[in-house]
């Protein structure tokens, strides 16, 4: 499965080389470091949101995973600088993968 | 390596027209030769063309329109700083003596596709630029204590240098209470804080030395070319109130050039926000970390047009392709004293700043006359 397969069925994961281990991001067939493959780490990940800002009443945010995965998301409370937050939803809508956190 | 001059320039108004890609292009490079009737498009070696525009073969297309059969013919895309990329490559062509004479034109229409990375999904569904403009400046503004209002001077500033340029997309001036009153786009951005899509175009000849000989008495050098990447997407800068590709790409070029920001009279800063241009200035050098807006007052209370004189991205307008090459005009007409009204005193040296996708990468040259 790739990361926008699983990310199509609502799963976050982190892709991971199977060679030098090191986070592949953005997602890829192969690793940026040593062209390894990659494989797709499940779990509930804690991110931090390192900057948001809001557009009418929705927030948004740069969250920050395992110190390497960036993504942009929507928050539904203020956010706070450094606030640890989970992907509570994600997938892909028209093209666009989506990210929510709480 | 074979010394590269800028020979000749030409460039149409910014402007929100439906014209075909094909018709926008031609326009400028047809002022170009309109202007300098001593070129030979005979001695045209290579024809550029920068855009982002899906249509095809452009380059073909234009040396056809233009009456030239060049060795070299294509397109360079590179999403905003297309335009002095492909300076770089019409450089290296000549340099490396592959070429004598490269046309670059650049060109784009209000609605190119090239304002949208579809690739980076990062940005989840946040792709448009005004997303990572208002990341960047609220970043910005909370590690320097920087206010909206104060953001609000590097647009004022910008249209009223723009007023100056007979090309810009619109000669209305703005004050800070115009710029905190526009539509509010995010809580850190507002209409006046952004550059605009238009149509546009904007071409310029770049020779060696010995073929410049026969087109210009007042011949203005490329000596320094620095470009850095640092990624494709957005979310893998590690800081977002600075710059990292621009600074590492001006200090190659002023390393090539053998010139320190204080030798620079004049620059072209890319302001696609009023955020960029003082972040830029910083991670150029041109002041310390947090001061850029600094210099932006200071330059704005005195009427000193030194930082983006044809108003840069805000002011003028933003034809993707062309931006690059009509920053390199401006200075080209700075430091041959033909900047008219926008004339900055006793530019020798000058600096142009473009940048793409968000300071992902960046291209800076220095220029002298």
């Amino acid at each position: 499965m790739s990361f926008e397969s699983e990310l199509s069925q609502g799963q976050f994961c982190i892709p991971e080389c199977t060679v030098c281990k090191k986070i592949v991001w953005p997602d890829s067939d192969f690793c940026n470091h040593c062209f390894g493959p990659v494989s797709l780490k499940k779990g509930d990940f804690k991110g931090k949101i390192i900057e948001f800002s809001r557009q009418n009443e929705e927030y948004f945010c740069v969250v920050e995973f395992e110190g390497v995965v960036k993504v942009i998301a929507k928050i539904s409370e203020i956010p706070k600088i450094n606030q640890i937050v989970k992907i509570s939803k994600c997938g892909i809508s028209n093209g666009n993968h989506f990210f929510y956190v709480n | 390596m074979v010394k590269v001059v800028i020979a000749a320039y030409g460039i149409t108004p910014f402007t929100k027209d439906d014209q075909k890609i094909e018709s926008v292009l031609l326009k400028s490079a047809k002022n170009l030769f309109d202007n300098n009737p001593k070129i030979n498009r005979n001695d045209i070696d290579a024809v550029l063309v920068s855009t982002n525009s899906n249509s095809k073969y452009l380059s073909p297309i234009l040396s056809e329109m233009a009456g030239i059969q060049p060795k070299i013919a294509h397109s360079v895309e590179s999403l905003c700083n297309s335009g002095t990329n492909a300076i770089v490559s019409a450089y290296s062509y000549i340099a490396s003596g592959l070429a004598d004479m490269v046309l670059i034109s650049g060109a784009e229409r209000y609605d190119s596709p090239g304002q949208i990375l579809e690739w980076d999904n990062s940005r989840g569904e946040f792709k448009h630029p005004i997303f990572w403009a208002s990341i960047f400046t609220k970043s910005y503004k909370r590690e320097f204590s920087i206010s909206d209002e104060d953001l609000a001077i590097v647009s004022v500033k910008n249209h009223k240098q723009a007023k100056e340029n007979p090309n810009a997309l619109t000669m209305d001036t703005c004050t800070v209470q115009d710029v905190m009153n526009s539509k509010k786009l995010t809580d850190d951005l507002r209409v006046l804080n952004c550059s605009r899509p238009c149509t546009g175009s904007a071409s310029i000849l770049l020779a060696s030395e010995e073929a410049a000989k026969k087109i210009t008495d007042m011949p203005v050098w490329i000596t320094g070319i620095g470009q850095k990447t640092i990624s494709a997407g957005f979310t893998k800068h590690a800081s977002f109130s600075s710059m990292e590709s621009t600074k590492l790409a001006g200090q190659t070029a002023l390393k090539m050039a053998n010139h320190n920001t204080e030798d620079i009279d004049v620059v072209e800063i890319h302001d696609a926000f009023s955020v960029c241009e003082p972040i830029a200035l910083e991670s150029l050098g041109f002041s310390s970390t947090g001061d850029g807006i600094g210099i932006v007052k200071a330059l704005h209370e005195t009427d000193n047009f030194k930082i983006n004189p044809r108003g840069g991205l805000i002011g003028s307008g933003h034809p993707l392709g062309a931006t690059g090459i009509a920053q390199t005009i401006e200075i080209t007409q700075q430091l041959q004293s033909n900047a008219g009204n926008r004339q900055v005193d006793s530019a020798k040296v000058g600096l142009v700043h473009n940048m793409s996708a968000a300071a992902t990468s960046s291209t800076v040259l220095v220029l002298e006359k």
